[in-house]
C-alpha cells in the first residue's frame, strides 16, 4: 500500500493549489480526481471544435504587476509563477441594470462612486463611509464572527434600491446564502468585484489550469485523475487515508478536500448532522456568434440584469428564473483572442426539479433555457437578430454530474469551515467551503489550508 | 563559507520567492519588507527554503534576525559553517 504525507481529493483550482505547495516543500502529495480533466467547477470541455470554459466569466482580483498584498499577487508568489503566467487582461466595463437605474462599473472605483453619484446622490456620502469600512476590515481572519451582511450595510446606505444593486454582483458571484452573505464575504466579494475588478486569462480557463499543472509536475505532485474517493478511513478520530473506487487503499496523515464541506463528511461514513447542501445552482447557455458582441452594440463585459422591483438572489422556484440573469461578453477584455462572438447567459435555477426530469423533457426544458436567453440577449445586442453559429446550454444537473458537489450547489454549503477544520483530525475542507470561493479565492484558499495544516504545524 | 557566499545563498532564495522583485539595487541594512513586496507568509517561505535547501533550522523566535540583508548575513554564516 503506498504512503504519502498527504492526500488532495479533488483537482478543483483549490486543490491543485495546495499540492503545489505541499509539494514545494517535499512533501510527499497525491491529488485523487474524479473526473478525466482538472479544474472542477472551473474545467473546460470541446464541442465540435469549439472550446468551451464551464465557468469563467471574469477573474476576480485584477491587480497589476508588482502591487504588494492583494490576493492576485500574492497566489502567484506562493505558486512562484511570474505574473505574466496567467496573461491577464482587464475588463472593458460592467453595468448592473435593474428597472428603474443603471450603474455602469470597471476597476476603477471612483468612476462607480461617480456613478452612484448621478443615480443616488444622497447616498453618496454613506457609500464613501461603507467604503472605509471596508477598506480597513480584515475580511479573511480566521475567527470573525458570521454576520448578515445587508443589516450593516443598511447603517451607511439607506435606498434599498442601491443596496439591492451593490449586492446583486457580489450574492450571483459568491454567495451560498440566500438574498443575504456573511459580512466577511461581502467584504471579500466586495473588493475582490468592485476595489479590485474583472480581468480574464487570454485562453481562458485553460491557461490558469495548465500552468498550475505544469507547476504540480515540477514541484513533483502526484496525480490519479479518474479515481474518485469513496472513502476517507479514519481511527480514533483521526484520519487514516482513503479508500477509491477502483479499490485502492492509499494512507497518509493529512487529508485535504475541495469536494465539499457536506460531500466530504459523507465520505466519512457519517450520515446524520451533516452540513447543509447549498441551494444555488444555474443554468448556462454559451452562444458563438457570427459578429462580435461590439458590432451588435454592446461594449460590456458583464451585466448583471434585474427586471422585478425587488432583487431576488433565491433557489427559484420554477426550473430556473429568467426575471434576472448574468450576461457576459468574453470579447470584451482588453485583448479578444476569440475568432468568434461569445454570449453567456446565466439564471438561477432549482436542481430539484432538473432533477426529476425525464430525458425527453430535459431536452425540452434546455431549449426554453435557450429561447428565454435569446429574448434577453436580444435587449442588450441591439444589432442582433438572434441567429448563432453553435450553443450549449448546461443545468445544475450537469454540474452534479461533472463535479459531484450535492444539489449542483457551485458556491457550496451555506455551513462553511473557516479555519478548513472537520470533526476529524487530520481531514480538512479546502476551497469554496472554507469560505473562499471563484477561481482566486479557491486557488488562495488551497494555499492557507495547506500552508496551515501541512508546513506550518 | 564566507559572508559573500551567504548572502548568494540568501538572495537566491529571496530572487525565488519574490519572483516580480528587482533584487539588483538591495540594500542590505534596509528592511527586506521595506524594499520588496515580502509580507510574514513570504518570510515563512524563505525558513522553510533554507531547510529545504541548506538544511538549516531557523527557530520562530529567531525569524526577526532575518530582518535585513545585513542581519540575515550575521546570522546564518555561523549556522552555514556549522
Ligand atoms: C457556471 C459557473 C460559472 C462560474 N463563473 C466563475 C467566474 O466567472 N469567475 C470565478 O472566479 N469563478 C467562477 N465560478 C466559480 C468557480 O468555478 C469555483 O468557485 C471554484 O472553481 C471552486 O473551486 P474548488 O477548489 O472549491 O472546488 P471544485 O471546483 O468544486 O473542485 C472539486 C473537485 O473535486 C472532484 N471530486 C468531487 N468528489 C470527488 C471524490 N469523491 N473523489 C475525487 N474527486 C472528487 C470534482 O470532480 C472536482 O474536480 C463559476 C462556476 C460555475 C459552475
Amino acid at each position: 500500500m503506498e504512503k504519502y504525507d498527504a492526500i488532495i481529493i479533488g483537482a478543483g483550482m483549490s486543490g491543485m493549489a495546495a499540492a503545489i505547495r505541499l509539494a514545494m516543500f517535499d512533501k510527499k502529495v497525491i491529488v485523487l480526481e474524479r473526473h478525466y480533466e482538472l479544474g472542477g467547477l472551473n474545467s473546460f470541455y470541446k464541442r465540435g471544435k469549439r472550446n468551451l470554459d464551464v465557468g469563467l466569466h471574469a477573474l476576480t482580483n485584477f491587480a497589476p504587476k508588482k502591487t504588494p498584498g492583494k490576493p492576485l499577487t500574492k497566489l502567484l508568489k506562493q505558486l512562484r509563477l511570474p505574473y505574466e503566467t496567467f496573461k491577464i487582461n482587464e475588463q472593458k466595463g460592467s453595468q448592473i441594470v435593474f428597472p428603474d437605474h443603471t450603474l455602469n462599473f470597471n476597476n476603477e472605483i471612483e468612476f462607480f462612486i461617480s456613478e452612484i453619484e448621478k443615480e443616488f446622490p444622497d447616498q453618496v456620502e454613506g457609500f464613501r463611509q461603507l467604503l472605509h469600512k471596508i477598506e480597513n476590515y480584515n475580511e479573511t481572519a480566521l475567527d470573525n464572527e458570521y454576520l448578515p451582511a445587508k443589516e450593516v450595510v443598511r447603517h451607511f446606505i439607506t435606498n434599498e434600491s442601491l443596496l439591492e444593486m451593490i449586492f446583486c454582483p457580489l450574492l450571483i458571484y459568491g454567495s451560498a446564502w440566500e438574498n443575504d452573505m456573511d459580512f466577511s464575504q461581502f467584504v471579500i466579494m466586495f473588493k475582490s468585484i468592485f476595489l479590485e475588478g474583472f480581468c480574464r486569462s487570454e485562453g481562458g480557463v485553460r491557461t490558469i489550469i495548465s500552468s498550475l499543472k505544469e507547476r504540480m509536475d515540477a514541484v513533483g505532485a502526484e496525480l490519479q485523475m479518474k479515481t474518485g474517493v469513496k472513502e476517507i478511513i479514519s481511527k480514533d478520530n483521526h484520519v487514516v487515508g482513503v479508500l477509491t473506487e477502483k479499490d485502492e487503499e492509499i494512507h497518509a496523515p493529512l487529508i485535504l478536500s475541495c469536494t465539499g464541506f457536506p460531500e466530504t463528511l459523507k465520505l466519512t461514513g457519517l450520515e446524520e448532522k451533516l452540513p447543509r447542501t447549498g441551494a444555488m445552482s444555474f443554468t448556462e447557455t454559451i452562444l458563438f456568434l457570427k459578429e462580435k458582441p461590439v458590432d451588435l452594440g454592446q461594449d460590456s463585459s458583464i451585466i448583471f440584469y434585474n427586471n422585478r422591483p425587488h432583487y431576488q438572489y433565491q433557489k427559484s422556484e420554477s426550473y430556473y428564473d429568467h426575471e434576472s440573469a448574468v450576461l457576459c461578453f468574453s470579447n470584451n477584455f482588453n485583448t479578444d483572442d476569440y475568432d468568434e462572438g461569445i454570449a453567456r447567459v446565466t439564471f438561477i435555477a432549482n436542481y430539484d426539479q432538473w432533477k426529476k426530469l425525464e430525458r425527453k423533457e430535459y431536452v425540452a426544458k434546455k431549449k426554453d433555457v435557450l429561447q428565454d436567453s435569446i429574448a434577453i440577449l436580444k435587449n442588450h445586442l441591439p444589432k442582433w437578430d438572434g441567429q448563432f453559429e453553435f450553443k450549449d446550454v448546461f443545468s445544475p444537473t450537469t454540474i452534479t454530474r461533472y463535479t459531484s458537489r450535492f444539489g449542483g450547489a457551485v458556491y457550496g454549503s451555506p455551513d462553511k469551515t473557516r479555519d478548513g477544520r472537520t470533526p476529524i483530525d487530520g481531514l480538512v475542507i479546502m476551497g469554496t467551503d472554507q469560505g473562499f470561493l471563484g477561481i482566486i479565492g479557491s486557488i488562495l484558499s488551497g494555499i492557507s489550508m495547506a500552508n496551515y495544516h501541512g508546513l506550518q504545524s | 563559507m564566507d559572508t559573500a557566499e551567504v548572502r548568494q545563498k540568501v538572495l537566491d532564495i529571496i530572487a525565488d520567492v519574490a519572483l516580480d522583485d528587482d533584487l539588483s539595487d538591495l540594500d542590505d541594512s534596509v528592511a527586506l519588507r521595506e524594499q520588496l513586496d515580502l509580507d510574514s507568509m513570504d518570510f515563512l517561505d524563505i525558513v522553510m527554503e533554507l531547510k529545504k535547501r541548506h538544511k538549516i533550522e531557523v527557530p520562530q523566535e529567531d525569524y526577526p534576525q532575518l530582518a535585513s540583508m545585513q542581519s540575515c548575513v550575521d546570522y546564518l554564516t555561523p549556522k552555514f559553517n556549522q
